[in-house]
């Protein structure tokens, strides 16, 4: 299967999973609410353009809006982890060895240290922000401190079980051809 | 010049991100345009499609419950019916009508459009439902939405098929209710924990409260019919330093297995907003 045709069935299974699976759940608290649909971003191949990384979050961020009536909150922290990514990829990665070996980013190319370190930083960025921008409308600091961390640990707990039940087997490219 | 396409290549990615920002954060924060900024009415037909496609298969497992509130509802409109009283003889006279004008349709003020959910959550701040209902069949925008037993919420957004409801289960989202006994006014809020408890504030501490008591819709609002059932009192608690008493009400309508509503539409709107509006003006 090639990489597009795989990112176009991972986007529209993540946000169907988000909207009538985890959405439709009742809460434990109003503190935890579960995300699992930004893991498409950070599972995206290493070799797309910035830019074009940013664009394809900020679709996947007003397509789940569209659904939740939220208008651009989504969007706002997708586009944010997407802005970072870059950043923390080049951070946590042995600059020659390992990042041409592997396309994307998973427990196998990076290790289980760096990613971890990846999802929990991540995780926590799209959170915080996502939270500040309700908290900017409504809510007491209180408020954003507790949901931070609970969406945090949830959400953490989350990825990895997806991480452990779809093993994905990442090829080693060589490039001595 | 040159020097500034060097800074927009050498920062294109960093102006994007802030471009992206700015044009969500518009979206956010300019809520009430939104419908027009962000063709909501496309999305939502889209959505409402793809919400009607799942709810075809989500309805069946929700029946029983359906079922028990139409029987509920039912039988509270049948103790209603004129036959279950009896009018004392001497009242009982005989008139005929000689206008021949229908004066009963005349002033009908509420009329009923019925309609199903095909979309709903609880789980956020502020919560929505969508319903097979749309511009096509006359529903508009701030109309009352009411369930089998009770208040449900309010019109927010119209495409042609399909319209969106901001639940009472929202922090944005306030109305005017009364206690049934005493008649007292408040304001009912969400405060954004539990989807089965709302408040009721505002009511002065004059007033006799009991657990169980029913809280109603008041003839203050302007977007529900008076005496709609809101929720029963679960929980009593004063606040100190003000006059007034918050009550945690239970509300009627279970908002996880709710599948039809009804929305509610006011035909003298017009002519109460235009009063309104005139008052407003003579007395700036």
């Amino acid at each position: 299967m090639s990489d597009l045709l795989r990112n176009i069935i991972r986007f529209i299974l993540f946000i169907l999973f988000k909207v009538f699976v985890l959405h439709q759940e009742p809460p434990l608290h109003q503190f935890v609410i579960p995300y699992l649909y930004f893991l498409f971003i950070l599972w995206l191949p290493y070799r797309i353009s910035r830019g074009g990384l940013m664009l394809l979050s900020f679709l996947l961020g007003l397509t789940l809006d569209y659904f939740l009536k939220t208008p651009g909150l989504h969007a706002a922290a997708c586009v944010l982890v997407s802005y970072i990514r870059p950043f923390l990829i080049n951070m946590l990665m042995p600059k020659e060895t390992a990042d041409h070996n592997y396309s994307s980013p998973s427990i196998i190319s990076m290790g289980w240290a760096p990613y971890a370190t990846y999802v929990v930083v991540l995780t926590f960025l799209h959170n915080a922000y996502l939270v500040f921008l309700e908290w900017m409308q409504f809510g007491n600091f209180f408020y954003f401190l507790g949901k931070v961390s609970a969406t945090t640990g949830v959400g953490f707990l989350l990825i990895m079980i997806t991480e452990l039940l779809f093993f994905r087997k990442e090829k080693f490219r060589t490039n001595t051809i | 010049m040159r020097n500034v396409f060097l800074f927009i290549r050498r920062y294109s990615n960093f102006l994007l991100f802030l471009v992206l920002q700015i044009i969500a954060l518009y979206f956010l924060f300019s809520y009430n345009r939104f419908h027009e900024a962000a063709f909501s009415e496309v999305a939502d037909r889209i959505t409402g499609n793809i919400n009607s496609r799942y709810n075809y298969v989500d309805y069946y497992f929700h029946l029983r419950n359906t079922n028990e509130q139409l029987v509920k509802e039912n039988l509270q409109l049948r103790s209603l019916l004129k036959q279950n009283y009896e009018a004392p003889d001497t009242a009982n006279v005989l008139v005929v009508d000689s206008i021949l004008v229908d004066s009963i349709k005349k002033f009908q003020k509420y009329e009923y459009h019925a309609a199903k959910i095909v979309g709903s959550f609880v789980s956020t701040q502020t919560n929505y439902l969508t319903i097979h209902r749309g511009a096509n069949q006359g529903i508009q925008r701030d109309m009352g939405v009411i369930g089998p037993l009770g208040i449900v919420g309010r019109i927010v957004d119209v495409s042609d098929q399909y319209a969106t409801v901001m639940s009472v289960l929202s922090v944005r989202f306030k109305v005017k209710a009364k206690l049934k006994n005493g008649g007292e006014n408040g304001t009912v809020e969400w405060d954004g924990a539990s989807p089965s408890y709302i408040y009721l504030k505002d009511i002065p501490k004059s007033a006799k409260v009991k657990k169980g008591d029913s809280v109603l819709t008041s003839e203050l609002s302007s977007i529900y019919p008076a005496n709609i059932m809101v929720g029963t009192v679960a929980d009593i608690s004063a606040d100190k330093e003000s006059n007034f008493f918050s009550l945690k009400l239970k509300t009627a309508t279970n908002f996880y297995s709710i599948q039809y509503v009804y929305v509610v539409g006011d035909l003298q709107r017009e002519e109460r907003n235009q009063l309104q509006e005139a008052t407003k003006k003579t007395n700036e």
